[in-house]
């Protein structure tokens, strides 16, 4: 630290080293050290920016490109059914991957919604405190395991006994990829769902319990709706993981790019297509273009669902904050 | 009704009185409300029991792959065969160059948030709006941002001004720390922040009233006692970082190298990754399942070592938290 | 930090006396010579009392100009028509008085009174609360405290505070007695050390902790935490210091030595305190000033208060009528 030979208020000569900093010096670092903090700050934006800008510049030429146009364009991304990037005519239509993905999707939702909330009900308004220490540490657990990991356990074993239960379809499908899909997003939906049920102040439910509700009754009639708009955020924000998540859905859906309603048919995702195909693509093609595309569709979705959620999670704070 | 609630009513016809409550038989309330709890519980109960459905697997078929020859001896025989050391390897370089990257900018963004910023300024509320969404972003969205911006973007054009070989503008160690980076920057944003918050208000008093500045009060009061907390959010977003296989696959990791890699320009191999390439590239599935389920374990311990260790210091964190209150 | 290792007293360093007020006001006030040890005159008091807009305030006499003049040399800081709002609400409506030198003045009144946000005001600890806005004057000597232009971090060095809760830093004792003297820059041990056990000997705390420097701060009482913070205060010198209810958080017995120690102190220091203990005021303090609803309601010779009080409200206040 900088001294000063002559400190301001006259006291000099009361330390032996006089340590008193000039008051200029010492303003000025602290700016900086602000400015600096302030940098780092603003690396969130930047990079969010960034983000955007070099994800969506790498797939505009789709748009506005002449010549990535008349190989994979806008137009063109609807009007074929059929994916098949790599042939003699290259075919970019997006039904299938997002067909694919819509299924993948629902059907880890249709698994994780109602066991995450309800297991999130359990936790908060149910469970002794000895098995509230053993769920919320699992369901941590759950949320440490890599989606590789996930993925590689739903190509090798789940895939194998759904197969030998259900004797339908392929190996490997949207059923397949859902339920692990499913395991990946169950702890975000507790974790949020749990969080929001916590937060309903317990005079809530002791006014409940009062007039003679039991604890169920208080918990269905009272603090899940008091709690609605956080476990709504909470499945939405699990709804946008399980929409964005690739390896697991690289892994165990099978990846072939058809149009069927079945959920026992194989199914390529967005997230997957792009993790497959970029590997092996030219830098700069209309395959590399479109792929980008792709990314930028899928930041898009996820963006106005995470949106939402954050909104409808400030909703629920201001709305138990004024109460 | 009954009798004398009608007697009642006759004689008060002004106000006719309610009759006593007949609520539902509690037989068949009761009996509900037995099945909700149950049922919640049985959902509760379920996830444990596909998590240990998982880990049991797990542990029960690769337990055995993991000696000490395997963590320690490079892929032999096209990889139906040998170790998964430059795995393990390429991991631990690939998280320790994205602490260093990430972590005193979380710290310092954190701190910026929490000490110095006003609550209600735009800067706060674009960077807590990007940091929020920026959590978000689908992993694989993160792989092709470290594709389009560092390596075709940054890397190109360090080789073009340095007038290098294809040295930057290719995959490597540090686009793929970067990227990771940048994936876990809300954790250590979050975590750094509630640690900050855990420390209570007259501890920053004290110091300023003493003459400290407010940096001074950071730096020597501040995070000594958030450092649990910055240490979870580290560990948390190491144990994430490692087990992340999309943002890499095309930033840097390499489906197999004869070679350690020598030099952040390096490509590298990973855990993660090679869980997904041997499980689903492999020329012989039978041959490469040991090894498979080996690396599996190995990843999980590294990621639930780093989770656990993270939990305790959390739980210390936010005990310390609730004593205050 | 080691600070158990105490390096013997003979080391060559000299710790310059701490000097009394009149060397630091050196080229900025009258020396303070002329006040020493003379008691104030009653009726040069009661100038220091409030000034009211309208002159007069429930009968107390309004200070001629002259008056004002004679308590404004005698102050060390004087505070004219200080008010403070959070948003909307007026928490100080005009405060006006004069801290004396070398004496403990009291600040009395029930709680919610504004007499801890009037004490912050004298450190500027309230610039921490977003949303305060203030008005009025308070000077230290001729350092304008409220200009935008003053130097938070050095007037806190100048005016040390004391809360309400011991609250030493989670370091060794020794690491929390030199804590202000480290941010000062002062590096050098032997000093360190000389001046931590001068502080401690003055917070009557150094026979019970010289030989556990080292330890941790928290595993004190909590009287000894309070006189340690009181040493830390200490420590930097200041000219004037701030308490916050000191005691309010001990027993009987800590609250006895605290006490013994504020009039062992107001020999050396100009020290203000606020309390909301009747006896506590009447104890330690030579002035005390009554604010209630964030008026100064009456400020006098604190024996003259406490017996013959001019303002009903007071005397109200003092026999416990409220608050």
């Amino acid at each position: 630290m900088p001294t000063a030979s002559n400190d301001n208020h006259g006291r000099s000569g009361r330390f032996a080293s006089r340590p008193v900093p000039l008051r200029g010096s010492r303003e000025t670092r602290e700016r900086f050290i602000v400015l600096g903090l302030r940098l780092c700050a603003s690396l969130a934006v930047v990079g969010l920016g960034l983000i955007i800008v070099f994800v969506f510049r790498e797939g505009l030429p789709v748009l506005f490109d002449p010549a990535t146009r008349q190989e994979a364009s806008l137009h063109g991304f609807f009007s074929t059914p059929i994916w098949q990037p790599v042939s003699g005519v290259p075919k970019y239509g997006l039904l299938p991957l997002l067909l694919g993905t819509l299924k993948a999707t629902l059907v880890a939702m249709t698994l994780a919604t109602p066991l995450s909330v309800l297991a999130a009900v359990y936790t908060s308004e149910f469970a002794p405190p000895r098995a509230r220490e053993i769920i919320k540490p699992a369901v941590e657990l759950l949320a440490g395991v890599p989606s590789v990991v996930l993925g590689f356990f739903a190509l090798v074993v789940l895939a194998t006994w759904l197969h030998h239960a259900l004797h339908v379809g392929t190996r490997l499908n949207a059923l397949n990829a859902g339920v692990a899909l499913g395991l990946a997003v169950i702890p975000t939906v507790f974790s949020v769902a749990e969080d929001a049920l916590r937060a309903v102040p317990n005079s809530y439910r002791e006014a409940s319990l009062a007039l003679g509700a039991s604890r169920w009754q208080t918990a269905w009639n009272v603090t899940l709706p008091a709690a609605a708009a956080g476990v709504t955020a909470g499945i939405l924000l699990g709804l946008a993981r399980a929409v964005g998540e690739t390896m697991i859905v690289l892994m165990a859906s099978g990846n072939a790019a058809m149009v069927s309603g079945s959920v026992f048919d194989s199914v390529r995702t967005l997230s997957a297509t792009i993790a497959a195909e970029m590997g092996e693509v030219v830098v700069g093609s209309p395959h590399y273009a479109t792929l980008f595309f792709l990314g930028g569709m899928l930041f898009l979705i996820t963006f106005v669902i995470n949106t939402l959620a954050g909104l409808l999670v400030e909703r629920m704070r201001r709305k138990l904050g004024t109460a | 009704m009954n009798n004398t609630a009608s007697l009642l009513v006759a004689r008060s016809p002004a106000t006719p009185p309610l009759g006593p409550l007949s609520a539902g038989s509690p037989e068949s309330t009761r009996r509900v409300g037995a099945g909700f709890t149950v049922l919640a519980g049985f959902a509760a109960f379920t996830i444990i029991a596909m998590l240990a459905v998982i880990l049991g697997n797990i542990v029960i078929y690769g337990w055995r792959s993991v000696t000490w020859d395997f963590v320690s001896t490079a892929p032999r025989e096209g990889m139906t065969k040998g170790g998964i050391f430059p795995a393990i390897f390429g991991t631990v370089s690939l998280v320790v160059l994205m602490v260093v990257a990430l972590v005193p900018f979380g710290v310092g963004a954190a701190i910026y948030l929490h000490e110095y910023a006003r609550q209600d300024s735009w800067l706060t509320r674009l960077v807590r709006f990007a940091t929020t969404n920026l959590a978000g972003v689908p992993s694989i969205v993160f792989g092709l941002f470290g594709l389009g911006f560092f390596i075709q973007f940054v890397g190109r054009n360090l080789d073009r001004g340095l007038g290098l070989d294809v040295t930057w503008g290719r995959p490597s160690l540090l686009w793929a720390a970067l990227t990771l980076a940048l994936l876990n920057l809300p954790v250590v944003i979050v975590t750094t922040e509630e640690a900050l918050r855990a420390v209570p208000r007259h501890m920053r008093e004290a110091s300023l009233a003493l003459g400290a500045t407010r940096w001074q009060t950071v730096r020597h009061v501040l995070l000594p006692q958030a450092l649990p907390g910055i240490l979870t959010g580290t560990i948390l977003s190491v144990a994430r970082g490692a087990g992340e296989v999309a943002p890499i696959m095309f930033t840097g990791a390499a489906y197999f190298l004869p070679y350690l890699p020598h030099s952040p320009s390096d490509q590298f191999m990973d855990l993660g990754y090679h869980v997904y390439v041997l499980a689903t590239q492999s020329p012989d599935v039978e041959a490469t399942r040991p090894l498979l389920y080996g690396t599996v374990v190995v990843l999980l311990l590294l990621t639930f070592l780093l989770n656990f260790a993270a939990v305790l210091l959390r739980a210390r964190l936010r005990m310390r938290l609730a004593g205050r209150n | 930090m080691p600070g158990n290792e105490v390096i013997p007293m003979e080391a060559p360093v000299v710790i310059p006396p701490i000097p009394e007020a009149e060397e630091r006001n050196g080229e900025l006030g009258p020396p303070d010579e002329a006040h020493r040890g003379k008691p104030f005159p009653r009726d040069e008091v009661r100038t220091a009392g409030p000034v009211a807009k309208g002159g007069i305030r429930n009968g107390v006499r309004p200070p001629t100009e002259e008056r004002l003049d004679d308590a404004a040399i005698e102050a060390i800081l004087r505070v004219r028509e200080f008010s403070l709002f959070y948003g909307q609400t007026q928490a100080l409506k005009k405060v006006s008085l004069d801290i004396h030198p070398r004496a403990v003045t009291a600040i009395i009144g029930p709680s919610g009174c504004g007499k801890s946000t009037l004490l912050r005001s004298f450190n500027r600890m309230n610039d921490l609360i977003p949303g305060i806005r203030t008005e009025g004057e308070i000077t230290l000597r001729d350092l304008n405290l409220r200009a935008a232009t003053t130097d938070v971090v050095d007037l806190r060095r100048r005016i040390g505070m004391v809360f309400q809760r011991p609250n030493p830093f989670p370091k060794s004792i020794f690491d929390n007695v030199v804590f202000g003297l480290r941010m000062l820059g002062l590096r050098n041990r032997a000093e360190l050390e000389a001046r931590a056990e001068e502080s401690l000997r003055r917070a009557a705390l150094w026979e019970e902790v010289k030989d556990s420097l080292g330890r941790s701060a928290l595993a004190l009482s909590g009287g000894q935490q309070q006189r340690l913070c009181i040493a830390r205060c200490l420590a930097v010198q200041p000219e004037i210091i701030l308490m916050d209810e000191p005691t309010s958080a001990l027993d009987p017995a800590a609250t006895a030595r605290i006490e013994e120690l504020l009039i062992r102190l107001k020999a050396n220091y100009t020290i203000v305190i606020v309390t909301h203990n009747m006896q506590q005021a009447a104890r330690v303090s030579s002035f005390s000033a009554f604010l209630l609803n964030g008026e100064l309601i009456e400020y006098d010779e604190t024996i003259r208060i406490f017996t013959n009080p001019r303002v009903q409200a007071t005397e109200d206040y003092i026999t416990g009528r409220f608050g």
